[in-house]
């Protein structure tokens, strides 16, 4: 009888303990499921913004236009000669609609690249070229087989003529599928073809410059004041205090204090990276300290009584022996803090820095946006090919970030030490 | 220039006091580097300072100049038109606008000519400053002058006052806020905001159109965020603690070494990113079962944005439980294993007891984090605000209606601005409040072991 109750009670906590574990285990999968989806769905769906469609088109310039190229290029109407030259390539199409549809098929910007070509081979002005210009969006989608074809017309962005046009190009061999660098060396567009993030990461390394030359220095200082010098009592009290509420204060509200203060206080540039380098720079300047004393704190006494040993005042002990020994902590604290900052949208929303920006900003008072604003920008556009940029974009963000991150863990191994 | 100048003067007081010693015979005071430290800071400390205090000031200083300069020549002019008209005038200066008459010429150039004389004022006032300075400093430099002391102080004087960053910091954020706030709290009642049902902050565009106030009732926006952050702590809080447990208690060390850093990952995503992956993933998925099952589901439900919410906060609840869990001792690990009691009992009645404290006061850090969260709110929650508990309906939060007020609208006087501080200033003292109370628990309830 009370053989039999215990092990019933036995078999019960086993289960139960299995139960635990199940549950505990799941939890932990469960969590690292989900990282996988997160970063499995957005490369999938980044994988077509990747290559892009060119269209080759047939162009030979004629006297006048090589006459007026030699006197200027921008006197050249490279519309104009984008579009009789494609036109002449499809002789069958005759009304002004079929035309403006055939036309429809190249980027907006397509002169450019026409124009491009020019310049760079001024040797072949008279020649008969093939230059391949971007395809528009539809074409792009329709190729890469993301627009079904077999829809019925209205339902798709792309009419029954075009397509067969598209056909003729394709059997005259005339479509090329690139890789596209444009991501890299095109600003924002109105157009998905054309648009690409070079603002957007120029953008980010201005602000992240501001930020570091505010938060790195501020931050050391403060933290070597607070670990090393100051005295116990009610001041450094109030700062200690203050540096762990500021490291809790929601992003946003460091935007509101940007916006109330250095914009409508000061004066400053609006959209420029000046004020969002200065609000994530407050922003990552708990992290810093936190992390400097961290490091700093682990240094052993023994190293301190040392150098007081032979002589040393307090500034040389710290400047001679503590901060170079606490500085790779120091280091992968400040990799780390700028790393969040740089994905940081919230607060730069506030100050203006996610306005449709063309120019590549090159100083820091230059209106701009950042990486992370961009990816917001893309993705509240309606347009379908922008899904496929924005994940791309976020792909090269989360890219840069995770460099950063490995940055700083490869130095926190290398120069660890144990005391 | 000036850097340039320092590091020679820099070398030049090391050399200096390296022959003095050497003609005076006597043992110096401070190494020789300190010496030169202390002639190149002197020599650039204060031009920086004057320089950052010129170029804070100076754009103000010009502009009024500009502004007295249109009233006397246009002495009929109002307020609005001379404002105006100035920033016609700088923005023709900075090669935007054509200068297009002989007035606006007149006032360009003086313009112009305003920059020209406050830039050279300034280069030569800073010159004069740097060059007394320097001289002051290497009056007083000797081989028996304590040099080393002087820099030191400097050193420390720095240090003290990048300490108050922080200070000021906090100091900024509450006036900014509160100034706002009580501008709001002028033209709506602070009854109407905190206890009021209904929230339409558009303002009538002209004059005449009816209902042209703007409602500004929080309630419906506190009650959105309250269920969109139930929603996340509901995943959050079971799959943090539960991974936390298990990395803690039961994984190998293998595992442990690959799955925390894992985590990290997770929570070094930006917030953006996991607003992209809640909008275009999961909303639409979880529409998708729900029509399927007969459930309508708006687009942009309270349960998509809590769902995702609940994906950001796992990794800081696991992160810090797991700090809380490691660091019961092990002598209680292992007196509930020699009573017998599985591991299992032992986590249930003697780890989590132990680390509940700490646990509790990750949990609101997560809670406050989770209220303070903008970017997956903004693109998944809805801009509309309805009451209601209903996760299946759209609901709106406080930061959305942060963002939703500022961008664009840049009137500083009007309410829908004013609204966006109040607001502001609401989320910074409950996450305040939620701070205080988590170190509070901690430093109340923590037992002290061993």
């Amino acid at each position: 009888m009370t053989d039999n109750f215990i092990e019933t009670r036995l078999r019960k906590r086993y289960s139960a303990e299995k139960r635990f574990k199940i549950y505990s285990v799941s939890a932990l999968i469960l969590a690292l499921l989900i990282l996988a989806t997160l970063i499995s769905s957005i490369a999938i769906s980044s994988i077509p913004a990747f290559t892009q469609i060119n269209i080759g088109i047939d162009i030979k310039m004629n006297d006048d236009q090589i006459l007026q190229f030699e006197e200027d290029p921008e006197n050249v109407s490279w519309r104009s000669l984008q579009k009789k030259s494609f036109y002449s390539m499809f002789p069958d199409v005759e009304t002004r609609k079929d035309k403006k549809e055939l036309n429809k098929l190249l980027s907006t910007g397509a002169y450019i690249e026409i124009k491009k070509f020019y310049l760079d081979n001024p040797n072949k002005l008279s020649d008969n070229n093939i230059i391949y210009v971007p395809a528009s969006d539809d074409v792009d989608l329709l190729i890469k087989d993301i627009i079904d074809r077999d829809l019925p017309q209205d339902m798709r962005t792309i009419s029954d003529n075009q397509i067969s046009y598209l056909d003729k190009l394709i059997s005259n061999n005339r479509i090329k599928k690139t890789l596209s660098w444009r991501l890299f060396s095109n600003s924002d567009s109105r157009e998905p073809e054309l648009a690409g993030l070079k603002g957007g990461i120029v953008g980010t390394l201005l602000t992240m410059f501001v930020t570091l030359i505010i938060s790195f220095p501020i931050g050391v200082l403060a933290a070597i004041y607070l670990e090393e010098i100051a005295p116990k009592n009610k001041f450094t009290d109030i700062i200690e205090v203050n540096i762990n509420n500021l490291a809790a204060v929601p992003s946003i509200v460091y935007g509101l204090l940007g916006l109330a203060v250095f914009l409508n206080y000061m004066n400053m540039p609006r959209s420029a990276p000046l004020v969002g380098g200065i609000v994530l720079a407050l922003m990552t300047l708990p992290v810093i300290i936190i992390a400097t004393r961290a490091a700093m704190a682990s240094i052993p006494p023994s190293i301190r009584e040392a150098a007081y040993g032979v002589g040393a005042s307090q500034m040389q002990v710290i400047v001679h022996h503590v901060f170079p020994l606490a500085l790779p902590g120091i280091l992968t604290g400040t990799i780390i803090g700028i790393a969040r900052a740089a994905g940081e949208t919230a607060p730069l929303l506030m100050i203006g820095m996610m306005a449709f920006i063309v120019d590549v900003p090159s100083k820091i008072t230059d209106k701009a946006t950042v990486l992370p604003a961009q990816i917001y920008m893309w993705a509240n556009n309606p347009e379908r090919s922008f899904e496929y940029l924005t994940s791309a974009a976020i792909l090269i963000l989360l890219v840069i970030l995770i460099m950063m991150n490995l940055l700083a863990i490869l130095l926190r191994k290398k120069y660890e030490r144990r005391w | 220039m000036l850097l340039g100048l320092s590091f020679v003067s820099y070398f030049y007081g090391k050399r200096l006091i390296r022959r003095r010693v050497y003609e005076q015979k006597i043992s110096q005071h401070s190494r020789d580097s300190y010496h030169g430290l202390y002639l190149s800071l002197y020599l650039i400390i204060p031009s920086v300072i004057l320089t950052l205090i010129w170029l804070a000031s100076s754009p103000n200083i010009i502009d009024s100049l500009l502004k007295s300069k249109i009233k006397n020549s246009f002495p009929d002019l109002s307020l609005g038109e001379i404002n105006i008209l100035k920033s016609k005038v700088i923005s023709a200066y900075d090669g935007i606008l054509p200068v297009d008459s002989e007035q606006m010429e007149m006032l360009v150039n003086f313009y112009n000519s305003a920059n020209i004389i406050s830039t050279n004022f300034l280069i030569i006032i800073s010159a004069l400053v740097s060059v007394s300075f320097f001289l002051f400093a290497l009056n007083r430099i000797r081989v028996r002058f304590n040099a080393r002391s002087k820099v030191e102080n400097i050193l420390k004087f720095s240090m003290i006052l990048a300490s108050c960053v922080a200070i000021i910091t906090t100091i900024g954020i509450v006036l900014s806020l509160i100034i706002e706030t009580i501008e709001f709290f002028k033209i709506i009642k602070i009854t109407d905001f905190l206890f009021g049902l209904q929230w339409s902050p558009q303002i009538a565009l002209r004059e005449d159109q009816v209902a042209g106030e703007g409602l500004f009732g929080a309630i419906p926006i506190f009650i959105g965020t309250i269920l969109i952050t139930l929603i996340a702590m509901f995943i959050a809080v079971p799959i943090g603690l539960l991974s936390a447990i298990y990395l803690s208690e039961y994984s190998k060390p293998k595992i442990r070494a690959i799955a925390k850093p894992m985590l990290e990952v997770l929570a070094g995503i930006p917030t953006v990113v996991y607003g992209f992956f809640a909008a275009l993933t999961v909303a639409p998925l979880l529409r998708n079962s729900g029509a399927s099952v007969g459930l309508s589901l708006s687009s942009e439900s309270a349960l998509a944005a809590g769902l995702v919410m609940g994906i950001m906060i796992i990794p800081l609840i696991s992160s810090l439980s797991d700090d809380v869990i490691n660091a019961v001792p092990q002598s209680l690990r292992e007196g509930s294993a020699a009573l017998g009691s599985t591991q299992s009992e032992t986590v249930k009645l003697v780890i989590l007891p132990a680390a509940l404290p700490g646990i509790v006061s990750a949990i609101l850090l997560a809670l406050s984090r989770a209220i303070g969260e903008t970017m997956i709110v903004v693109m998944a929650a809805g801009v509309a605000a309805n009451l209601t508990f209903n996760p299946f309906e759209s609901v709106t939060a406080v930061t959305v209606q942060i963002v939703v007020l500022l961008i664009g609208d840049q009137e500083f006087d009007s309410a829908k601005t004013l609204a966006a501080f109040a607001l502001g200033f609401t989320l910074f003292i409950i996450t305040l409040l939620l701070n205080v109370l988590s170190i509070y628990i901690v430093r109340k309830y923590r037992e002290q072991y061993d």
